[in-house]
């Protein structure tokens, strides 16, 4: 089938209006937010219905064009880069909220709608639907799924995967695929909606999200702790950790990132500063108090040269300005932003990063470190510029010795952004052979023609491990 | 790299196009976006455009289209991570677009009579005050509009456009009301020397509310001049990819306020004054103008602003419930977004209610619903269904294109025939002030 008998093809299911094919159109859609990727897709549709997917990927089943459903774009990995060409999906047409049921505290929706908007509808029912993945203003429900999205709340409530109850997928051949429901309870045969969650668009088309509510937290409160050694920030986020205080936020920002937004934003942090925890307690007024003013004293126990405990939530909303400007800060540095997301088991925290310090500087790279200090995973993000090739070399270099030494110290090579294009040959270090063997299998049963968003995360090569030295 | 794709990059800003992280943020920011979910309609989108033409993958005439969707409202530069600037990338691809096209017999006469000559001289926008208002006052308006003349000639957007356009004031009535030149005193003691900013087509179709917004000034304490010989402000020419005569206009503007001593350059449109604090950037690289430019734009204020910084004017009761639509530039450029709330709620009696999207643009874009009235429309209705949501009977806004474009998309929602108004800030805070005044001569009134 030629691209022309394609695209009247796919017009004859979706309507002229929702089939893009102009050139233009074809350069918009053949990035996605992680750097220095670009391909072009063949032709760009927007189903309107489960059932409209389901002819579309009949027909490309039919003729082996690869499929790559895309929510917002706003991935890290490439997920949704077309690398072979193809159909690019765009499901963000299908974004109504069907349902919020507050008898079984679920929502349903269709995998368009963005996180924001979900978030915003349950909480005008005194409902809370926590993942906060940090595009969420833009980030798609059924993106979020794909990519099992984290965010800042990670510690207290889990990510996205911890919320979805049920799903509806279109199988590449067009089958119609139901997993789970509105149950807390369900046993019944293998746990097909977690496969689902994290499968990054490789294994069915998701079209409808059944997802858990909780009740909206009745107040919140904020502290900033400032310190001037990095080891006794580590000690102030293992202490407050053993006193049972699990926070709703706890974030770290490093000696880099500090400075840089202390630089851009001005909002009082000192720039001489070693770290710097952000910490935030949701719940019952009385328990957000106690371990707000706890959690303070701790981080003066552990050293901590200053603490700042909000009295209001209008003076919370102003320290967390700290940790949401870590992004805006070092996007300005240079053109092009390298944002990782290494993540290893709480307790190694000041050893990543003293490691990450030490990587930086042996490549000659600036490498900022921010990221969710309660649950291990850190956004190691280097400002760079993608017209250096030389430099480029650096920065992968930097990342492998990273990723390597993030699995030595127990964790992994991705908490949050996914596999794609950018991890697939360091999965097997993280799943071993034996995990990749079982993740090809899956595959092969879900989508025996590999159609489905091709060459993402299973690995082409693996990458050899380096040897670091330690120490 | 071939030397005219250096040039491309060079014309396009390519050192500005890679700052784009492409993360996406902008597009919850993007009208245009948010009514079509099509990537090519957002600004993540058309910096991908506008490199993958400097990278030599695509033509120039490609994403013509995409950017001409664009209304250039900059609501995406406010959601930005990054700090790009997307107005400047936007007006260097309209230039190099209009540098590099073969421009039909049809769009060259417009651009020439309309930009260059009409709003390009200040005698041009004179003699455009005359043409509207004999247009108007022979009845002629009328008659074309009743018998269907103006929708057959200009078609229906812009005919709606010409039927929302109030009547524009006699060239005599501007001459007596104080036209180029003319010094309108400070009311009690003298504070600041201001130099009113009056737009082009603000003096015109808008001529009320500029005289509204001096009478404010003189209250407040301030001597005002109409600087004599100024002329556009030039946005609507750096919009339209006309950046030498937009430099053009800041020159003459700049010339012409430097010849007296003023503390402060004021206007009442927000466009109009983004553009004026805006001269430093667009002059930048001039090195004879850089520095004038710059201490010119530091001395801009809009009406909001510079009220706010002077001694309060006494106002009285004027109730009723209003909303206010921003003017993207007053809030995205110029980041006046608290001042005209202010203003509005220290008005005795007035209930101030929110629109619920003030910060995303009502569709007007200088020229943009003229050019582009399918989008422009469906996002005015869109504002329109909004106002009367809120059960406003007024809708307050900051700058005249978005005055005349709400005016007409009331008008085609019907919410005209229910009374509701569209108003400049300026007029609502006018009339507040008359009443104070009416009170002091009378007394108050018991209730």
């Amino acid at each position: 089938m030629g691209d022309a008998a394609l695209i009247q093809a796919l017009q004859r299911i979706v309507g002229e209006q929702h089939v893009l094919h102009a050139p233009a159109d074809l350069a918009a859609y053949a990035v996605d937010a992680s750097p220095l990727l670009r391909s072009l897709p063949t032709v760009v549709v927007f189903p309107g219905s489960r059932d409209e997917v389901k002819a579309i990927l009949e027909l490309a089943s039919a003729q082996q064009i690869p499929v790559i459903p895309r929510g917002a774009a706003s991935n890290l990995s490439g997920g949704t880069i077309a690398i072979n060409g193809g159909i690019m999906l765009n499901m963000n047409r299908m974004n109504r909220i069907i349902e919020i049921d507050a008898a079984n505290l679920t929502a349903t929706v269709e995998p368009g709608v963005t996180t924001a908007q979900l978030a915003r509808e349950v909480e005008a029912r005194g409902l809370f639907y926590p993942p906060d993945p940090g595009s969420q203003v833009i980030s798609t429900i059924g993106g979020n799924v794909a990519e099992n999205a984290g965010g800042l709340r990670g510690l207290k409530y889990g990510v996205t995967r911890d919320y979805v109850m049920g799903l509806e997928a279109v199988l590449p051949n067009g089958t119609i695929l139901r997993t789970g429901g509105k149950n807390a309870k369900d046993v019944a045969g293998y746990d097909l909606t977690r496969l689902l969650v994290g499968s990054e668009g490789t294994l069915a088309v998701i079209t409808e999200i059944t997802v858990k509510l909780v009740p909206k937290p009745e107040t919140k409160r904020a502290a900033l702790a400032i310190f001037d050694r990095l080891e006794d920030a580590g000690t102030a986020v293992a202490r407050i950790i053993e006193n049972r205080i699990i926070p709703c936020t706890l974030e770290i920002m490093d000696r880099g990132t500090v400075k840089a937004v202390e630089d851009f934003a001005h909002v009082g942090l000192p720039t001489d500063a070693a770290a710097v925890l952000f910490i935030e307690q949701d719940g019952p007024r009385a328990v957000v108090d106690a371990d707000i003013e706890l959690a303070g004293k701790l981080c003066r126990e552990a050293g901590a040269r200053d603490v700042k405990v909000a009295a209001t939530v209008e003076e919370g909303t102003k320290l967390a300005e700290a940790r949401r400007f870590a992004l805006p800060a070092l996007a300005r540095l240079r053109p092009t932003c390298v944002l990782e997301d290494a993540t290893v088991p709480r307790s190694h925290l000041p050893e990543m990063f003293r490691f990450i310090e030490a990587t930086a500087e042996k490549y000659n790279l600036l490498i900022c470190t921010f990221g969710h200090a309660g649950d291990g995973n850190l956004h190691p993000t280097c400002p760079c510029d993608e017209r250096d090739h030389e430099e480029l070399e650096r920065v992968e270099k930097a990342f492998a010795e990273i990723f390597d030494k993030a699995i030595s110290l127990g964790g992994t090579i991705t908490g949050e952004h996914g596999v794609g294009i950018a991890k697939q040959d360091y999965l097997a270090w993280k799943i071993g052979e034996a995990g990749v063997e079982v993740s090809k299998g899956i595959k092969a049963v879900f989508d025996p023609q590999g159609i489905l968003n091709p060459g993402k995360v299973l690995p082409k090569a693996t990458r050899k491990r380096l040897v670091v030295r330690q120490g | 790299m071939s030397d005219a794709l250096t040039r491309m990059q060079e014309s396009l800003k390519y050192d500005e196009l890679i700052n784009c992280m492409r993360c996406g943020f902008c597009l919850s920011a993007c009208p245009t976006y948010k009514l079509s979910l099509h990537e090519p309609r957002s600004p993540r989108g058309r910096i991908a455009l506008a490199r993958a033409v400097a990278e030599g993958h695509l033509e120039l005439d490609d994403i013509t289209g995409p950017l001409d969707q664009c209304i250039g409202c900059r609501a995406c530069e406010v959601a930005c991570p990054a700090g790009v600037h997307y107005g400047e990338i936007l007006e260097a691809a309209r230039a190099t677009i209009v540098e590099n096209k073969q421009q039909g017999a049809l769009e060259r006469l417009v651009r020439t009579v309309g930009l260059k000559w009409v709003l390009g001289t200040p005698g041009g926008i004179r003699f455009a005050g005359w043409a509207i208002w004999l247009w108007q006052v022979t009845g002629l308006s009328w008659l074309c509009r009743k018998t269907g003349l103006t929708k057959a000639v200009v078609g229906k957007p812009m005919a709606e456009l010409e039927a929302a356009m109030p009547r524009v004031p006699s060239p005599v009535k501007r001459y007596m009301g104080g036209g180029p030149g003319h010094v309108f005193p400070a009311v009690g003691e003298r504070r600041a020397r201001v130099g009113f900013f009056t737009g082009c087509i603000q003096e015109i179709t808008f001529w009320k509310e500029n005289r509204d917004a001096i009478a404010l000034l003189q209250n407040a304490g301030c001597e005002v001049l109409i600087v004599p010989g100024q002329g556009c402000c030039g946005a609507v020419h750096s919009h339209t990819g006309e950046e030498a005569t937009a430099h053009a206009q800041a020159k003459r503007n700049i010339a012409a306020f430097e010849k007296h001593q003023i503390d402060y350059v004021v206007n009442a449109a927000g466009g109009c004054g983004a553009a004026l604090k805006e001269y430093k950037l667009w002059l930048a690289r001039d090195p004879e103008w850089a520095e004038r430019a710059a201490r010119f734009s530091a001395s801009v204020r809009d009406i909001s602003e510079i009220l706010l910084s002077l001694p309060p004017i006494p106002l009285g009761p004027r109730p009723g419930r209003v909303t206010l639509q921003d003017s993207c530039h007053m809030r995205n450029v110029q980041k006046l977004v608290s001042e005209p709330r202010k203003l509005l709620n220290s008005v005795p009696g007035l209930e101030f209610v929110e629109i619920g999207n003030a910060d995303q643009c009502c569709g007007a874009g200088g020229v943009y619903n003229v050019m582009q009235p399918e989008t422009a429309n469906a996002i005015g209705a869109d504002k329109a269904s909004r106002v009367k949501a809120t059960g406003a009977r007024e809708l307050v806004v900051t700058n005249p294109p978005c005055q005349l474009h709400m005016r007409a998309s009331l008008m085609r929602a019907g919410l005209d025939k229910e009374g509701v108004r569209v108003v400049h800030i300026a007029t609502v805070l006018r009339e507040a002030m008359d009443a104070a005044k009416a009170q002091e001569r009378t007394g108050p009134t018991k209730p």
